[in-house]
């Protein structure tokens, strides 16, 4: 596929398209991703997330920033809801991510959840292998804001930190959420702020509550002001210290073995159940099952059961010479 | 099976400093069910053209307020071109004396709205104008 090739070649508008055909579900969607996964598996991954208005995109701003100091290429990710009303959105993540706007060396893409719960968009892991393959090094995904724990980010991010604020009143609920316990860094922005000492401190000691073995990783509690560049450099020396954490404790790879697993498992069941859908809808199977069930004779775990025995009879009978 | 979206960029290129008008349309687009990437004030064309890419958008509205339309709005368009979108379809909204709008639409500007432009004009013209976009 051409589209493909000038992707992996790094043509920035192959990868915008490439995107596109993702999100919408195309036809051409299951081919690009089989033939960019060879490609894929070096990036380093971080999620960001946080309640509304914290200042995730402008951490995620000054971490683009700090990062492409180094010379890594960083791609970023940033979702932002969709109206269940209208089905439209607005993306404004942007606003905050100016400095690397015109950066060759970086590339923001803005997704909405299409109906996605959870502060992703259903499409968030492919979107972040196709930025992988196009060979960003670091990328960044920013969550809708939310004042719960966001925790399918966990499996996107390696590393994910948590964005909190002074003077939102938002620790308790926090804590009470479940976000601490996603966190491999919480950051509390917007230090600039009365109350951020004592957040830090309140934070630190519910961590400790919840603290692991001696050798497990601890989250650091970390000030920012995101706007005024300051902090966010030991942000970043965290994720790396999180990062040869993981590495060397064996867990990096335990965790991609655990995620690719889960994912096989997952589309084994989907093409399993989409195969035995099709079977049954054109062998005519489908509908008396289903108007057994409305007739209240047959209950709905058995009639799928019966359903699922006559679908792999057949497959039985075919696969035999 | 195939859940497209029409995505549109707004954008505000130039020094002025109001964007009420701006937000105030891409509320309109949201609620028709379109997806806005907005990115604030003061944009360069550049950033403008180099969002349009990256962001994979059908139409990029620009509005602007400052008069500098007649030089924002071809360079936009150009800086676009250099970068293969030429199939951005462009619309111009602000304040825009009719005698401009001969310019912009020679620029590549598929619409041009004036400051008593209707909401709902604006949604259906941008509906109406889509291109047909190939992979
Ligand atoms: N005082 C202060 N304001 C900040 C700081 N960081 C961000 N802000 C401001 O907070 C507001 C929200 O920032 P964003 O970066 O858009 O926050 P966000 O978490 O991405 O917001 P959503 O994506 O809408 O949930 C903006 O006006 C920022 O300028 C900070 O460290 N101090
Ligand atoms: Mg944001």
């Amino acid at each position: 596929m051409d589209l493909v090739d000038r992707l992996l070649d790094g043509d920035r508008r192959a990868l915008a398209r490439a995107i596109t055909l993702t999100e919408n579900e195309d036809p051409l969607a299951g081919d690009l991703a089989a033939a960019v996964f060879p490609h894929t598996g070096r990036a380093r991954t971080l999620g960001v997330t946080g309640p509304p208005g914290v200042g995730k995109s402008t951490v995620v701003d000054g971490l683009v920033h700090l990062e492409r100091a180094t010379g890594r290429r960083v791609g970023v990710v940033a979702v932002d809801p969709t109206s269940p009303f209208s089905g439209g959105a607005i993306l404004g993540d942007r606003i905050r991510m100016r400095r690397g706007a015109s950066d060759p060396g970086v590339f923001i893409r803005s997704l909405a959840t299409r109906g996605h719960l959870g502060g992703l968009s259903w499409h968030t892991g492919s979107v972040v292998r196709l930025l992988d393959a196009a060979g960003f090094d670091t990328i960044l995904i920013e969550t809708v804001g939310a004042g719960q724990a966001e925790v399918e980010i966990m499996r996107y991010a390696v590393t994910t930190i948590v964005i909190l604020v002074p003077g939102l009143g938002d620790e308790v609920q926090a804590i009470k959420a479940g976000i601490l316990e996603i966190a491999d860094i919480l950051v509390v922005n917007k230090a600039d702020r009365e109350g951020a000492d004592g957040l830090v401190r309140e934070l630190e000691a519910t961590l400790e509550l919840g603290a692991g073995s001696a050798a497990s990783w601890k989250p650091p509690v970390l000030k920012t002001v995101a706007t005024a560049d300051r902090g966010l450099d030991a942000v970043l020396a965290a994720a790396h210290d999180h990062y040869l954490y993981l590495e060397s404790s064996g867990s990096l790879q335990a965790r991609l073995e655990r995620e690719l697993n889960a994912e096989v498992r997952g589309l084994v069941r989907d093409l399993a159940g989409r195969a035995a859908l099709d079977w049954a809808r054109s062998a005519g199977a489908w509908d008396s099952a289903l108007s057994e069930v409305l007739a209240r004779r047959t209950d709905p775990r058995s009639a799928a059961a019966g359903l699922v025995t006559r679908f792999l009879g057949r497959v039985q009978r075919k696969s035999r010479p | 099976m195939s859940h497209a979206k029409v995505r549109v960029l707004v954008a505000k290129p130039g020094l002025d400093s109001h964007d009420r008008g701006a937000k105030v349309v891409a509320r309109a687009y949201r609620d028709a069910g379109l997806e806005v990437v907005y990115t604030g004030l003061h944009q360069t064309p550049e950033e403008i053209a180099e969002a349009a890419v990256q962001e994979d958008v059908d139409v990029a509205a620009l509005s602007i307020l400052s008069g500098a339309h007649l030089t924002l709005v071809p360079e936009v368009v150009n800086r676009l071109r250099a970068k293969g979108a030429d199939d951005v379809l462009i619309l111009v909204g602000g304040i825009i004396p009719d005698e401009d709008v001969p310019a912009l639409k020679e620029a590549g500007a598929a619409g041009v709205f004036g400051p008593g432009a209707n909401l709902d004009e604006i949604v259906e013209f941008t509906l109406a104008n889509l291109r047909r976009r190939g992979a």
